[in-house]
């Protein structure tokens, strides 16, 4: 029988490979046939997990604790799903984009190619070894994109991202080791039945090494000194792929190390302590989007402070009922597939008016809405789930960890989430009032193809739609 | 004390030193250089506390040769892009002030 399972991680190897031998620039067209076909096995397999529950697989006949083993359940599934339903309409908008800017475009597809076979098989992995090396190949490709461009901004951005990146690392590998020591597996599942409350100190000392990496690589406050610069600088589709995926990568380790492996030793107080950084990033994040002058930076900004609702969501399932717990697990989950969606979405919506009019500020943008309707309409419908408002994606995230705060009694967060969607329509109006004013008659206002429009609007529309199909994409999520 | 825990330690000592310069010093190559020495202090770690009863455990080697392949990955990449940084801004140290453009066409 046909196992889509390894060709996920197999077939953007080999279109990444094959576009690198086409030489620089080449390779566009392979790449959307390769994700085309990427779409499709990630339906079956998600079709598979449904009827058939979580699936293991022992690559090469090799099973753990020698061999490594290949896993996926409701979660990974999700990611998977969404990593593929993003990257297919970037890769259109992608190939149109770099049509017009040639010189920024050499090894995007390689790059592009590496960075989702890496993202694939973390999502697949099953032990915390073989997950650093696919987080470390994610890292490499994701550097190697925010340099494309090659000017001084992107080239330091790509250095500081890289540092940051590999301290992460290096510190979950720091980890890994200490819970190698104590207990002698990297097998997930092996590792989830030894860790009791009574752990030894190592193992604690294993956990926050592991957690604080990720979240280093997460970009969660304070550790989002990187992101802006190398998100904001980058080309609009690499933009988009990093700010929707790469970073939710890191997350979904965090989720899987919270929820599977370290369950036992989590405390109160260290979730409240995250849900803190959480609630810094959610206010720190808005304000400092509030003040940008360029665009991009508003999104990018923006992203730091949709990280931080992520986060949210561990202080809400840490210590409260089961009822609470899986309110808040679901609404965490949507958020990741809102906010991909939508992030995607608004930096290309973003690269598109910046394509059209030649200039990086807001202030630049004025007149879109006239002359880029379909545009602009993609980056405000994307806005309507960044703002958590009905019936988006965003809202049905933000209602159900509403829910769970007001459910446990921690109303604290509350004040958090109310003044973060206030924050983020200010800064979002500041972007739609721009592009109603009437044209600057030193723009010169391009045509755009159709391809670099279309693409945005469809993944805000799916944005938007998340929040009338949010159950099917629960339904999948507890298919395991 | 023996041997084997001495090496964990001797590791996590490195990996400390290792953070502490990649955060402090300014010049790239010294980051770089940081990064390495944190990089051995793990696999010290690796190989030092991966040990059963004194006898060496393979599976932890194998994850440092793993490790090295890694870490040379990410070192070429750093020192690739610190020369690029040497060619535009003339020196090995990032901006203070990040200036970050859009630039179209580059």
């Amino acid at each position: 029988m046909f196992d889509p399972l390894p060709w996920l991680i197999l077939l953007p190897l080999t279109w990444a490979t094959l576009a690198f031998v086409q030489g620089p620039g080449r390779g566009g067209r392979l790449a959307v046939a390769g994700l085309a076909l990427q779409v499709a096995l990630a339906a079956t397999l998600a079709q598979q997990i449904v009827t058939g529950g979580e699936r293991v697989l022992a690559v090469g006949g090799w099973g753990a604790p020698l061999g490594i083993d290949l896993a996926v359940d409701g979660l990974s599934m999700v990611m998977l799903v969404l990593t593929q339903g993003v990257a297919l309409p970037l890769a259109f908008y992608a190939r149109c984009y770099f049509a017009g800017h040639a010189g920024s475009q050499r090894y995007f597809w390689p790059l592009t190619g590496y960075l989702l076979a890496a993202m694939n098989a973390l999502f697949l992995s099953a032990d915390v070894f073989n997950i650093y090396v696919t987080l470390e190949l994610l890292s490499l490709a994701a550097v190697g994109l925010v340099a494309l461009p090659g000017g001084a901004g992107p080239v330091s951005a790509a250095m500081r991202y890289l540092l940051a990146t590999l301290l992460g690392s290096a510190a979950y590998l720091l980890g890994v080791a200490l819970l190698y020591g104590v207990y002698g597996s990297v097998s997930l599942p092996a590792l989830a039945s030894l860790v009791g409350a009574d752990a030894p100190l190592a193992v604690s000392l294993a956990a926050a090494l592991m957690l604080l990496g990720l979240m280093l690589k997460t970009a969660l406050f304070p550790f989002h000194f990187w992101l802006p610069p190398a998100h904001g600088g980058a080309p609009a589709p690499v933009s988009a792929l990093l700010s929707a995926l790469v970073i939710k990568a890191s997350f979904y380790l965090i989720l899987r190390l919270w929820f599977d492996l370290f369950a036992p030793i989590t405390s109160v107080l260290a979730a409240q302590l995250v849900g803190g950084l959480g609630a810094g990033a959610v206010l720190w994040g808005s304000l400092l989007a509030l003040r940008q002058t360029q665009l991009k930076m508003l999104v990018a900004y923006s992203t730091v402070a949709q990280v931080g609702y992520l986060f949210l969501l561990l202080p809400l399932t840490t210590g409260t009922t089961a009822e609470v717990t899986a309110s808040a697990w679901q609404g965490g989950v949507l958020q990741v597939v809102a906010h991909g969606l939508a992030k995607a979405a608004m930096f290309a919506a973003a690269g598109a008016m910046i394509t059209a009019t030649g200039r990086n500020e807001i202030a630049g943008i004025a007149g879109v809405a006239t002359r880029l309707p379909l545009t602009l309409f993609s980056f405000a419908l994307a806005s309507v789930t960044i703002m958590g408002l009905p019936p988006s994606g965003g809202f049905a995230a933000k209602w159900l960890l509403l829910g769970a705060a007001l459910a446990s009694g921690q109303w604290w967060w509350i004040v958090v989430m109310v003044a973060g969607g206030l924050l983020s329509a200010a800064y979002v109006f500041k972007v739609l009032r721009q592009a109603f004013l009437p044209v600057d008659a030193a723009t010169d206002f391009k045509v755009l193809p159709r391809m670099l429009e279309w693409p945005a609007f469809l993944l805000a529309l799916a944005s938007l739609l998340l929040g009338l199909t949010a159950s099917e994409l629960l339904h999948l999520l507890d298919a395991a | 004390m023996s041997a084997a825990l001495l090496y964990a330690l001797a590791g996590v000592a490195l990996f400390v030193i290792g953070v502490a310069a990649l955060i402090l010093q300014a010049h790239l190559l010294r980051k770089i250089l940081a990064f390495n020495v944190m990089g051995s202090g793990v696999f010290l770690v690796l190989v030092g506390f991966g040990q059963r009863s004194g006898v060496p455990d393979p599976v932890p080697q194998a994850m440092v040769l793993t490790g090295i392949v890694v870490a040379l990955a990410a070192t070429a990449l750093a020192l690739a892009l610190a020369r690029r940084l040497l060619d535009l801004n003339g020196e090995m140290r990032l901006p203070e002030e990040e200036i970050v453009r859009d630039r179209l066409d580059v």
